[in-house]
């Protein structure tokens, strides 16, 4: 297992990571598209978590023997024509579709950010995402609930719990038609929603989705920014934290980690 | 060389953010007679030869693909203009 060095301070593998070596056998690929930005962070919190971060290029045929994949966030290319709409036809994202919609013990998938726009528009989540209602830019920390601790990437949370991590985009609010928004809360798929004043216009308050099987998730707020002390938002759902302190994403690796370890 | 056009515009059921932001900004010019504003994309796909039937095929494949994302947007264009035409 490769470790990063810390940009300052001491390097601290979570409890976790320490007791459960299993979970280092865990390999998860983080997808790097031109313009993504996340990639690193999302890499670092797999490692805290405990498991093996593999590096994956958009251009590439070849998923790498990974458990799991998480497309992390940033501007893959220049979010051009709309966000996500070409890093959809990349040809790592067609052996993913392939690999993600392959019945039972299809591969795990998560999408942050810009990689839920690319799970929408590839067709592996229903919806869309258009720009904030506010036409802003935003960045701030942001409470959510989980609805739903029963997928592959939330098992590591109680259904209800509520998490801040940061947030940060400019087309982040949630669209589907009706039928498609029943259709999510009536099958349980609503897997985070916002806590408070709904910041960007999403339908129903809603933050994350997964796929009927749960394997794939996709939520606009980042988990991969709040799993480190020191590095994380100034406060968390879990009571007073020191300044940066925030740790309430890294619940999200972990859970993928157990799953596929058990 | 001609050019076939195609039109993407939000599905009428879909707030336009930056439409709305544009009619709003409409008034402060003075120009007071709109309701409302929506905003699409035009895309023009340039042809070397002839159109051929299946090449109009291919274009509205593309738009209907690439071009939009039937979630939230409609084609409500594919048309082929020649050169200097409209």
């Amino acid at each position: 297992m490769s470790v990063e060095t810390p940009l300052i301070g001491d390097f601290q593998p979570f409890p976790s990571a320490s007791t459960e070596g299993s979970l280092a056998g865990i390999r998860v690929g983080v997808v790097t598209f031109p313009g993504t930005l996340d990639d690193r962070d999302a890499m670092r919190a797999v490692r805290l978590a405990g498991g093996t971060a593999i590096s994956l290029w958009h251009g590439d045929h070849d998923l790498r023997g990974v458990d799991a994949v998480i497309i992390p966030g940033g501007f893959s290319y220049g979010d051009y024509l709309r966000a996500g709409a070409i890093s959809r036809f990349a040809p790592l994202m067609e052996q993913i579709t392939a690999a993600a919609t392959g019945g039972p013990g299809a591969l795990p998938v998560l999408g942050i950010c810009n990689g839920f726009q690319v799970l929408t528009e590839a067709h592996l989540l229903p919806g869309s995402m258009i720009k904030n209602n506010s036409l802003h830019f935003l960045c701030r920390d942001q409470r959510l609930r989980v609805e739903n601790a029963d997928t592959l990437w939330t098992s590591d949370y109680a259904a209800g719990e509520e998490i801040v991590v940061p947030l940060k985009n400019q087309d982040g609010q949630f669209v589907a038609d009706e039928h498609t928004l029943d259709e999510l809360e009536g099958e349980g798929r609503v897997v985070f929603r916002y806590v408070g004043e709904n910041p960007n216009g999403s339908r129903r308050d809603i933050a994350g989705i997964s796929n009927a099987a749960g394997n794939v998730v996709g939520l606009m707020p980042h988990p991969e920014h709040a799993v480190e002390p020191g590095f994380g938002p100034d406060s968390s759902a879990r009571g007073e934290v020191d300044l940066r302190g925030g740790t309430d994403g890294l619940g999200i690796f972990t859970s993928v980690l157990k799953k596929l370890v058990g | 060389m001609p050019r076939i056009v195609v039109d993407v515009m939000p599905k009428p059921e879909i707030l336009d953010p930056q439409g709305k932001a544009i009619a709003g900004a409409l008034p402060r010019l003075g120009l007071t007679g709109f309701a409302g504003v929506r905003q699409g994309k035009r895309f023009e796909l340039e042809v070397a030869g002839e159109v051929t039937p299946e090449l109009l095929e291919q274009a509205r494949s593309a738009a209907s693909t690439l071009l939009s994302n039937p979630v939230i947007e409609d084609v409500t264009r594919v048309e082929v203009i020649q050169e200097d035409a409209e």
